[in-house]
């Protein structure tokens, strides 16, 4: 993984092939392979996705009462998996976002759940690009050994992923922030121990100054967490902050200039949910193509008919091309500043695709999909809150189109 | 993974960039996308081959310069986007299939004229009774002497009327499958017999039907082996994927959409401003960067000498259908303007999109339609059993 370190792009070229091939129809150096750690890491997490948390597990864990599983998420730490981005400074690994694609796409395959994208990707890199060296010190080498899960906590009733959005307040008391507030839909809220949450602590005509980004403990005084069920089962919660007394030295970045910070998280956040879902629509893909092959009807398989034919080929390049948008948005996140309106572009379409991937598999599966005891649903379940989490197409479309036309005013 | 291009290949962009600026302007453009200017296409495509550019891929031994397969790509891209006409079926097809399968003298014959942009040649597969079921075709070639004699008659041979030759594909074994009774010519379309219909098409360009009567064509102008001509045709396609479709005319289309946009106010209310507008477009650049992804993977396979076949299939579904969705929600965004052909004083950039949107009706089902694509992505790349 020293190749993809995160800070230092000019180490891309290693993965480059030398220019002057001989042979005239070599030479395009623009490479679309996996490096061989990433071949590794993924194997691995197929591996141990497979053995040690099939769907039969993933179900129980999913009506278990706490919807998650110490058990797990203590063998993925032993993997290294929460400390995948994490420095080798801080005991972690110091992989990149690719690194990380191809871990979530694994995560996403076997609808794993765990906090991986909540702790190794955004937890992670908002401390080590954005906090202090403090913050950095103390918290990034317990991530990385899994002792702290951290989930991001911006949305509020409001269901806004816009500044405007955040009425939390957060006030100076004496050398303490008091904060008071609802979040809702905070993915891994149930089980976290540290809550990265966006507060106002000004008001100001632009919606995006003001804001404060904080760390508080879960488990303060005056926290209070109570689990949201969704289609997905990724232990949401609603969580209620009543006069929650924090230190000020947990501010992440700086007072007021929270809302890049915040932006970027969700990019990184809807990055890695694309990652999952381009998992999980692979999955959804193959089982459906398998059906195809073996159903029989009419004498024949269901998979010779051209109309099913031409389904399946749809989902082939549906699920392929969000592949490739969601590699290349990783890319461009890990080699330039600005990745904006690449991850945006890729939520646009990895969400869309994946709706469709999962509404063609029912149609082929036809009823036996539609019961509970097959595996599909789980998937059409994971679908509406993906599609949903960190942004709808509609929400990322404004982004594209900001980049595109300029603002909007 | 890495997306990057190596700076030496940047520099050669910038080459053609330049080159393009100096040798083929805007109003040139124009006349080709309205169906005139052959001769400054020819002119042009000599320029090209005079800076080796033309069969750049080709081995130096034929009047290549042996480049590789991502400059290619890169030169195909630059050409593209500027509307230019490099790409021909004497470099793509015509000249790779010699060089694996024609004699030493029809190399020595064509392949430095192909190179040097001094012939074109027309493509006579399509038969108005052998579409998608192109091995059906029945234009006979029956052996008389030194020569063979042609009979019957092509469809969308678009070239025809200005290109020195044919590049045709016979039945000379009618009692043989159908795959294995066809055979390939070069017919120099000045010949005896031949009769070159036009056919208007609706996005301004001409198209053509060609008439064989009796067409004496000399032995020494079979290509390869005679019946072996339905595998030729089958591997010339593959090379011609070797000059990548590339999504460049795509990303020209929608910069100069987003331009107009960018520029347009109605009754002082910008159009880039509007809800919907914001909205479509970044759908449109989203499917874009989509095209470009599944063609910069075909590019990356065939560089690493793998052999697309559904993967290609593939991108040409996907490009060409949004095609049709970009030309018809570029037309739809520009409101009532969006109607005006070319020509017309108030047409927003000129009547592009008007004409795109018709010219869009065509690549899904030329060169192989989208079902079909769909068929072999199924079968050929997804091993689902044939229908």
């Amino acid at each position: 993984m020293a190749c993809h370190a995160v800070s230092a792009p000019s180490s891309r070229r290693c993965l480059r092939a030398p220019w002057d091939i001989p042979e005239h129809r070599k030479g395009l150096s623009m490479e679309l392979g996996l490096t061989e750690t990433q071949e590794l890491l993924r194997n691995s997490a197929r591996n141990f996705f497979e053995n040690e948390c099939p769907l039969g597990r993933v179900r129980e864990i999913q009506a278990s009462q706490e919807g998650f599983s110490r058990r797990e998420w203590e063998q993925a730490a032993a993997l290294g998996w929460p400390g995948l981005l994490v420095a080798e400074t801080y005991q972690g690994s110091g992989g990149n976002l690719m690194d990380a694609v191809i871990l979530l796409e694994e995560v996403g395959r076997a609808l794993a759940p765990l906090p991986l994208a909540s702790t190794a990707v955004v937890g992670a890199l908002a401390l080590q690009e954005f906090g202090t060296e403090a913050q950095r010190a103390t918290l990034l080498p317990r991530i990385a050994v899994g002792e702290s899960i951290i989930a991001l906590a911006v949305t509020e009733p409001s269901a806004s992923y816009h500044a405007d959005g955040i009425r939390t307040r957060a006030r100076l008391v004496g050398d303490r922030y008091i904060l008071d507030g609802t979040k809702l839909f905070v993915r891994d809220g149930t089980i976290a121990d540290l809550l990265l949450v966006a507060t106002r602590t000004e008001d100001s005509e632009n919606p995006e100054h003001g804001i404060t980004l904080f760390l508080v403990d879960a488990h303060a005084r005056g926290v209070g967490v109570t689990p949201l069920i969704t289609s997905a089962r990724d232990r949401q919660a609603e969580i209620q902050f009543s006069e929650v007394a924090v230190p000020h030295d947990a501010v992440v970045g700086t007072v007021g200039g929270g809302w890049p910070v915040i932006r970027k998280l969700i990019d990184l956040a809807a990055l890695s949910e694309c990652a999952e879902m381009v998992g999980a629509g692979q999955r959804v893909f193959e089982t459906t193509l398998d059906y195809a092959k073996t159903r029989v009807q009419f004498g024949r398989p269901i998979g010779s008919f051209q109309s099913l034919q031409h389904k399946v080929a749809d989902m082939a390049i549906d699920i392929d091309s969000s592949r490739f948008i969601t590699y290349y948005a990783a890319w461009k996140a890990d080699t330039s500043a600005d990745a904006r309106a690449d991850i945006a572009r890729t939520k646009v379409w990895v969400s869309d695709a994946f709706r469709r991937i999962t509404r063609e598999a029912h149609q082929v599966h036809g009823g036996v999909g539609f019961i509970v005891d097959h595996d599909l649903h789980l998937f059409f379940g994971r679908e509406k809150t993906a599609e949903l989490y960190m942004g709808t197409p509609s929400y990322h479309r404004m982004a594209v189109a900001e980049a595109i036309l300029g603002p909007a005013g | 993974m890495d997306f990057e291009l190596p700076a030496n290949v940047e520099e050669f962009r910038q080459e053609l960039r330049a080159f393009l600026k100096e040798e083929w302007p805007p109003d040139k453009r124009e006349r080709i996308a309205s169906g005139d200017g052959y001769d400054d296409e020819r002119a042009f495509r000599r320029k090209l081959a005079q800076r080796g550019w033309l069969a750049m891929s080709w081995p130096k031994e034929y009047g290549g310069q042996g480049r590789s397969i991502l400059e290619q790509y890169i030169f195909s891209e630059e050409m593209a986007y500027h509307g230019a006409p490099a790409g021909t079926v004497g470099v793509g097809q015509v000249g790779p299939t010699l060089m694996r399968y024609g004699s030493e003298e029809q190399k020595a014959r064509f392949l430095p004229q192909i190179a040097a942009g001094e012939l074109d040649f027309a493509l006579g597969y399509t038969e108005p009774e052998a579409g998608t079921d192109l091995a059906s075709l029945k234009t006979r070639a029956v052996e008389d002497g030194d020569d063979f004699v042609i009979n019957g008659s092509k469809i969308y041979t678009s070239a025809a009327h200005r290109a020195e030759y044919v590049w045709l594909a016979t039945r000379t074994d009618p009692e043989a499958p159908k795959h294995r009774g066809i055979s390939l010519f070069i017919v120099d379309l000045k010949s005896p017999g031949i009769t070159v219909r036009p056919l208007w098409a609706m996005a301004d360009g001409r198209t053509n039907q060609t008439f064989y009567d009796n067409v004496r064509v000399p032995r020494e102008n079979l290509i390869g082996e005679l019946n072996r001509g339905w595998y030729y045709v089958a591997h010339a396609l593959d090379f011609e994927r070797i000059t990548v479709f590339t999504v460049a005319t795509l990303r020209a289309g929608f910069d100069a959409l987003v331009a107009t946009i960018k520029e347009a106010a109605y009754d002082g209310r910008p159009l880039r401003a509007e809800p919907e507008v914001r909205d479509t477009i970044a759908q449109l650049s989203t499917e874009l960067e989509v095209a470009q992804m599944l063609s910069y993977r075909v590019a990356w396979m065939i560089s690493r000498e793998q052999h697309p076949n559904y993967e290609a299939s593939m991108l040409k579904v996907f490009a060409t259908e949004f095609m049709q969705r970009l030309y018809h929600q570029g037309t739809r965004l520009l409101g009532l303007y969006g109607q005006l052909t070319p020509g017309s004083a108030w047409a927003p950039a000129g009547g592009r999109f008007e004409r795109s949107h018709r010219a869009s009706v065509m690549p899904t089902f030329g060169a192989g339609s989208s079902e079909i694509q769909r068929n072999i992505i199924a079968t050929r790349g997804l091993g689902l059993p044939r229908s």
